[in-house]
C-alpha cells in the first residue's frame, strides 16, 4: 500500500510539474509583458528597468526556477485587470465551481444510476432503448448548447426557473443539469455493461436460489459490485467538471473559476490564465488519486499490496 | 441485429456536411454575411411571417440563417480535416514508434502521454487561446495538442501485441529494416484503428471548436461559425428561438452521425467488440 501511494504521488507531482512547464513556455511565448505593462510612450529605459525588477533579463532557466518557487508558494504575479495576486483571486471563486460541480455530478447520477441499473435488468426492453438514445443524444449533444436549450425553454418560455447568477438553490439547477447532461452517456453505458456481467455470476444465482427478493438482489447486491467501474469514471468527470466548466459558467453567468479564467483570456490578463491552468490540473490530480485510493473502501478485494 | 445494417442516415448527412464544405457556395440561396435589415428577425418558413426565401428564417441582421449554416459547414470541415490529419498522424507515428522500439522511446513517450492526459483539455485550451492569434490555425493546434495523445495510446498498445506474432519476427529474421518494419508491416494493420478514431474525433472536433468559437476564442468573424452563430444568437434568445436551435442542430446532427458511423465501423472490423 505504502509503495503504491509513493508511486502515485509520484506520478502526480510529475504531472503538475509537467503542467508548470507548459505554462511556463506559454508565457515566453505569449510575447513581452513589459509592453502590456507599460504605457505606450515609455522609454527603452523603463523597459530595461521593468524588465529586470521582473527578473526577465536573467536566463531561461534561472527564470523557470524563481518561476518554480513563486508557484509553490501559490504566486502567479498580480493579475493585470484587478491588481490583486492571480490565485487567491480565483480560489475565491472556487466554492461557487465546486458547488456547480457536485450540483452536476449529482444529476448525473441521479440519472444514470436508476437507467443503467434498469437497461441491464430489462436489457433490450424500453428501457433499454430509450437509455440508448439518450446516450447517443448526449455525446452529440454538446453542454452549453443543452444550457441554451434549457433556458429558452424552461427559464425564457416557461419562467419555471432562473437563467442566470447564483442567488439561491433555484439557480443552481439549470447549469447542473447542462453541466451533468454530458457524462449520463458514458456512465449509464459502463453501469450497464458491469452490471449485465455481474447479474450472470454465481453469488447473484446464489441470492435468488436463497429467495432473497428481487429489489435487494439488484439494488443492494448487485449494484454494490457493478459500481466500482462506475467510481473510476465519476473521478474523472468530476476532476473535468471542476477544472472544465468554463463555457457552461459563461452561458448561465455562473460566478465561478471558469469565467474569470475566460474573462482573463479576454483581457490577456496573463497572470490568472496560468494560475487557473495550475490550479485545474492540481485539482486534477488530486481527486484522480483521492479516487484511486478510495476503491479499497468501496471493495475490499482492491487492496494495493 | 439491427445496428449490423450500414448506417445509411449516418453516412447521408456526413455527405451532405460535406457537400455543404466544398460546394456551399453554389447552392446556398444567400450570401452568407449578406446583410437584409428589412429582413431581420424572419422565424422560419412554417411559422406565420416566415417565408420560403429564408426557409430557417434570419438573423439580427436579416442574414439567412441556412445559409449561414452551410457556410458554417466549410469552417467545421475544414478544422476537423486538418486536425485529425495532424493528431491522428502524429499520434500514430509516435504510438508506433513507442510500441515497437519500447525501451527509452517508449518511456519518454508514454510519460509524455502521461502529463498530457493528466492536464484537462479546456483549461490547456485557454492557455493557448491566451498566447496564440484566433482563428481556425489556433482551433487546429489545440485540438492536436488535446487529442494526439488519444491515437498515440491506442496505437501504442496495438502496436505492443502486434510486435509479438510471428510475422513480424520473420520479416525481423528476414533482415528486413526497421522502417521498413514500421511502414510495411505494421502501419497497414493499424489503419482500421487509425479510421475508426478519426471518424469518432470528427465529431468531437465539432463540438469542441463550436465550444471556442461560442466562446468568442476560436473563429472570428466575420468567418461562420456554428459555435459563433450560438454565441450571437445567445443575445436574442428571448425573442428568437430559431437562432440558438438551428445551429445547434447541425453540429447534433454532425457529431451524431459521425459517432454512429464510427461505432459502426469499428464493430466491423473488430467483432469481439461488439455490444449485445
Amino acid at each position: 500500500m505504502r509503495a503504491y501511494l509513493i508511486r502515485r504521488l509520484w506520478q502526480g507531482a510529475v504531472a503538475v510539474l509537467g503542467a508548470l512547464l507548459i505554462v511556463f513556455v506559454a508565457q515566453r511565448l505569449a510575447g513581452d509583458p513589459v509592453a502590456l505593462l507599460l504605457p505606450m510612450d515609455a522609454s527603452a529605459e523603463d523597459f530595461a528597468a521593468m524588465r529586470e525588477a521582473l527578473g526577465l533579463d536573467r536566463p531561461l532557466p534561472v527564470q523557470f526556477v524563481v518561476f518554480l518557487r513563486d508557484a509553490l508558494t501559490g504566486d502567479f504575479g498580480e493579475s493585470y485587470q484587478w491588481q490583486a495576486p492571480a490565485m487567491p483571486l480565483l480560489l475565491e471563486r472556487l466554492p461557487a465551481t465546486l458547488e456547480l460541480a457536485l450540483a452536476g455530478l449529482a444529476f448525473a447520477l441521479l440519472l444514470a444510476v436508476p437507467l443503467g441499473v434498469m437497461s441491464a435488468v430489462y436489457r433490450g426492453r424500453w428501457v433499454d432503448r430509450l437509455a440508448k438514445v439518450l446516450a447517443l443524444l448526449g455525446q452529440a449533444m454538446p453542454g452549453f448548447w443543452v444550457g441554451l436549450l434549457l433556458i429558452l425553454f424552461l427559464a425564457v418560455r416557461l419562467q419555471w426557473l432562473p437563467a442566470f447568477g447564483r442567488e439561491g438553490p433555484l439557480h443552481l439547477v439549470l447549469p447542473a443539469v447542462a453541466l451533468g447532461w454530458y457524462p449520463v452517456a458514458a456512465m449509464t453505458r459502463t453501469l450497464r455493461s458491469s452490471m449485465l456481467d455481474i447479474l450472470d455470476s454465481d453469488y447473484i444465482r446464489t441470492g435468488r436460489v436463497m429467495g432473497l427478493p428481487e429489489r435487494t438482489v439488484i439494488w443492494r447486491y448487485a449494484l454494490r459490485n457493478a459500481a466500482v467501474p462506475l467510481a473510476t469514471m465519476i473521478g474523472v468527470y468530476f476532476a473535468n467538471m471542476l477544472g472544465g466548466a468554463f463555457v457552461i459558467e459563461v452561458v448561465f453567468a455562473w460566478p465561478g473559476v471558469g469565467r474569470a479564467v475566460v474573462d482573463a483570456v479576454f483581457a490577456r490578463d496573463f497572470p490568472v490564465v496560468q494560475a487557473g491552468v495550475v490550479l485545474s490540473a492540481v485539482i486534477f490530480v488530486v481527486v484522480n488519486l483521492l479516487v484511486d485510493l478510495s476503491y479499497g473502501l468501496i471493495d475490499p478485494r482492491i487492496r494495493h499490496g | 441485429m439491427a445496428e449490423r445494417r450500414v448506417p445509411v442516415v449516418s453516412c447521408v448527412v456526413l455527405g451532405l456536411v460535406l457537400l455543404c464544405a466544398v460546394a456551399g457556395p453554389w447552392f446556398a440561396p444567400h450570401e452568407a454575411s449578406e446583410i437584409a435589415l428589412a429582413e431581420s428577425m424572419t422565424p422560419p418558413f412554417w411559422r406565420s411571417g416566415g417565408s420560403l426565401d429564408y426557409p430557417l428564417g434570419t438573423d439580427m441582421l436579416g442574414r439567412d440563417i441556412l445559409s449561414r449554416i452551410i457556410a458554417g459547414a466549410r469552417v467545421s470541415v475544414t478544422v476537423a480535416v486538418y486536425a485529425i490529419a495532424l493528431s491522428g498522424g502524429i499520434g500514430a507515428a509516435l504510438g508506433i514508434s513507442a510500441g515497437y522500439f519500447g525501451g527509452i522511446v517508449d518511456a519518454v513517450i508514454s510519460r509524455l502521454i502521461d502529463i498530457q492526459m493528466s492536464i484537462p483539455a479546456i483549461p490547456l485550451a485557454m492557455l493557448f487561446a491566451a498566447v496564440l492569434p484566433p482563428g481556425e490555425g489556433m482551433v487546429i493546434t489545440i485540438i492536436v495538442l488535446t487529442y494526439w495523445t488519444w491515437y498515440a495510446r491506442i496505437v501504442r498498445g496495438e502496436v505492443l501485441s502486434l510486435r509479438e506474432r510471428d510475422f513480424i519476427t520473420v520479416a525481423k529474421v528476414a533482415g528486413v529494416s526497421s522502417p521498413m518494419i514500421l511502414i510495411r508491416h505494421l502501419t497497414p494493420n493499424v489503419l482500421n484503428t487509425l479510421l475508426v478514431l478519426a471518424t469518432l474525433q470528427f465529431g468531437s472536433v465539432i463540438v469542441f471548436e463550436a465550444g471556442l468559437s461560442f466562446l468568442g476564442l476560436g473563429i472570428q468573424p466575420p468567418q461562420v461559425s456554428w459555435g459563433g452563430m450560438l454565441a450571437d444568437g445567445r443575445n436574442f434568445i428571448e425573442v428568437a428561438w430559431w437562432l440558438i436551435t438551428m445551429p445547434g442542430l447541425a453540429i447534433m446532427a454532425s457529431c451524431l452521425a459521425s459517432n454512429l458511423l464510427g461505432d459502426w465501423l469499428r464493430d466491423t472490423f473488430d467483432p469481439k467488440r461488439r455490444i449485445t
